[in-house]
């Protein structure tokens, strides 16, 4: 098709826009990323950061010599870990039998958990539950309350649902029970959303930090996020990097606030070029369903 | 004692043990999808269920020592206090609605007017770009992106201030001037949001039939009717069901992101529902004068949920259940 003159000038305008918008969305990481390898006096220099005129690698070296943000990023790793495959194979586990049309009170149940997405007890009565049941300043606390999540279990279910039933039926006559069915049958048709989910899942546990700031007090079980809270959002433990006689650190604010937020930042930065088309293509089958 | 026992109440214990039986034998047809679906319940009854218990503090005077169940009773005594002495619960309630309502005026439409723009563009490779580009804050908790904003914001050597001082205006304190508050907290959400709240209209937009435009197009119509009264009616339905939807969440004015920014300074504005029950309840000790807020909440969100949901199927959607 040609383009008309105005067509062409509507398209020059939109392309503009676009531009924009992206340096918007990608700016403020690489500004992030410029100041953690900035010198003192780059990182209060006036103005825009693109890459640090004087660069500096100090930052860098004190937050990731510094022992709590090893131990954050291994309970973080361990809670993405493990809270996602533990996650989704529940799921999976819950979404099987309410997908079959036959399960005795099928309605009931999905009933009651349906219930569960808008009434509950809310912060107060959940904190004091976590508490009675002993998971205050436990790493069980960072994987069980978030086991299963109810709107991707029933996107779940209508995935199962659609797999057609001579498959099971068929695996019946040659004598599989409804475990076999599920784990060598239903699970391996169903790894695009499976991976979907797991991916929403493995966010979720990355960026969590609200259950890690009610629940745990032990420094030992700490996540990458609260610690991050701590020196960029509350500036608690700032002073921590300033050890000994040396305050070269109190002039590395800057930086080693940075560095320690793109320390959290990057990985999904760096996984995301890769992964994101799973995203969207989850978002579809979550929000078209409803 | 047998005289007790009538032929028909035999029949009858006969029937519904028998029914009984019928239930049972379905049930055990199923057992190992019940093997499955056990545990799954069992979480639901602990970590779903058995929170409600707690709701009950909401109508006692909590003591520390006697635990929830031996508190003594304190009838509606907290929402007598909310509703008519205490200073800030209006004052709470309102700027949940008022952040909520900035949220929907500003930042619902920005993802419309995005996919439109989106769709628009004719490089399907820019296109892509754009959209992974747009996507990507979405990706952040509020912990990073609140760090990043104070860097960026800050008055005296924050980028933003930078750029405003070039223009040769004031600079503003964004996060610590209260009449500036609210616009941080909208501006930033539509910064982080409106990229990932395209897909789901850009969806809607493929769904659209060629055959419409290409008629359009013979009647003489040019893109901006075409956009008008081809595109936007199609997508009409979409736009209203996530409007009614986003209504329904109206008391969520997004917790996560004013707990990591807001401070003293601008509670007065950005203190809300949530924020409260976290602050005054857990760092304060009001457990039951907060747990009466979250009842509140919940009670009004649900009841809000509901009406939603039976708008969108008067309006002949699918409603969510």
């Amino acid at each position: 098709m040609r383009l008309g003159k105005g067509n062409m000038l509507f398209q020059i305008f939109l392309i503009t826009f676009m531009v924009i918008l992206c340096v918007i969305m990608l700016y403020p990481f690489v500004h992030m990323l410029s100041i953690s390898f900035s010198t003192p006096a780059e990182s209060l220099r006036l103005g825009i950061h693109l890459y640090p005129k004087q660069v500096s690698l100090y930052a860098w070296e004190r937050v990731l010599g510094k022992n709590d943000i090893w131990i954050g990023f291994g309970n973080t790793l361990f809670r993405t870990v493990v809270g996602t495959v533990c996650s989704v194979l529940f799921m999976s586990m819950g979404a099987y039998p309410l997908s079959r049309r036959y399960l005795p009170h099928r309605n009931i149940f999905t009933l009651l958990i349906v219930f569960t997405m808008f009434f509950g007890g809310g912060l107060i009565p959940t904190y004091f539950l976590i508490k009675n049941l002993g998971l205050l300043d436990t790493r069980a606390v960072y994987i069980l309350p978030g086991l299963v999540s109810t709107f991707s279990m029933l996107i779940l279910r209508n995935f199962f649902q659609a797999i057609p039933d001579e498959l099971e039926d068929s695996a019946k006559i040659d004598g599989a029970n409804d475990l076999r069915i599920l784990f060598q049958i239903v699970l391996p048709l169903s790894l695009p959303v499976l991976a979907t989910l797991s991916l929403w899942s493995a966010v979720g546990h990355w960026n969590a930090w609200f259950d890690a700031v009610l629940y745990i007090q032990d420094p030992n079980k700490q996540v990458l996020t609260t610690f991050l809270r701590r020196v960029v959002i509350t500036g608690e433990d700032l002073s921590m990097y300033a050890s000994g006689t040396t305050n070269t650190a109190l002039g590395y604010q800057e930086p080693i606030k940075a560095a320690t937020l793109m320390f959290t930042a990057l990985p999904i930065i760096i996984v995301y070029p890769f992964l994101q088309k799973y995203f969207v293509k989850g978002t579809m089958v979550g929000s078209l369903k409803g | 004692m047998t005289s007790l026992v009538t032929p028909e109440g035999k029949a009858r214990t006969g029937r519904s043990t028998s029914k009984i039986a019928a239930v049972w034998k379905e049930y055990k047809k199923c057992r190992y999808l019940f093997l499955l679906l056990t545990p799954v319940l069992i979480w639901y009854a602990v970590f779903a269920y058995s929170p409600l218990y707690g709701i009950q503090l909401a109508f006692k005077d909590f003591r520390i020592m006697d635990g929830i169940w031996g508190s003594p009773w304190a009838g509606l005594k907290h929402f007598k206090f909310l509703f008519l002495q205490s200073p800030d619960f209006f004052k709470i309630l309102g700027n949940t609605l008022v952040i909520s309502i900035y949220h929907i005026v500003f930042g619902f439409p920005a993802p419309i007017i995005l996919a439109l723009m989106i769709n628009e563009i004719r490089s399907s490779k820019f296109k892509k770009v754009a959209q992974s580009l747009t996507y990507l804050p979405h990706f952040f908790s509020w912990v990073i992106l609140g760090g990043i904003l104070i860097t960026l914001l800050s008055p005296s050597t924050g980028v933003v201030n930078y750029l405003i001082t070039l223009v040769g205006l004031e600079p503003i304190y964004f996060l610590g001037d209260p009449n500036y508050f609210r616009f941080t907290l909208v501006t930033s959400a539509i910064w982080k949001e409106v990229g990932w709240g395209t897909i789901i209209y850009l969806a809607a937009l493929t769904g659209i039939s060629p055959d419409l435009y290409e008629a359009a197009v013979m009647d003489g119509a040019n893109r901006w009717k075409q956009t008008l009264r081809i595109t936007l009616p199609s997508i009409l339905p979409v736009i209203v069901l996530m409007l009614i939807l986003r209504m329904g969440g109206i008391l969520d004015a997004g917790f996560d992101q004013i707990l990591n920014l807001y401070s003293p300074a601008t509670y007065e504005v950005a203190d809300i529902l949530d924020t409260y029950v976290y602050r005054v309840g857990l760092q304060n000790f009001q457990f039951s004068l907060t747990t009466a807020v979250g009842l509140f909440k919940n009670v009004i969100a649900f009841m809000l949920v509901l009406f939603t949901n039976y708008i969108s199927k008067k309006l002949g959607q699918d409603g969510l259940f």
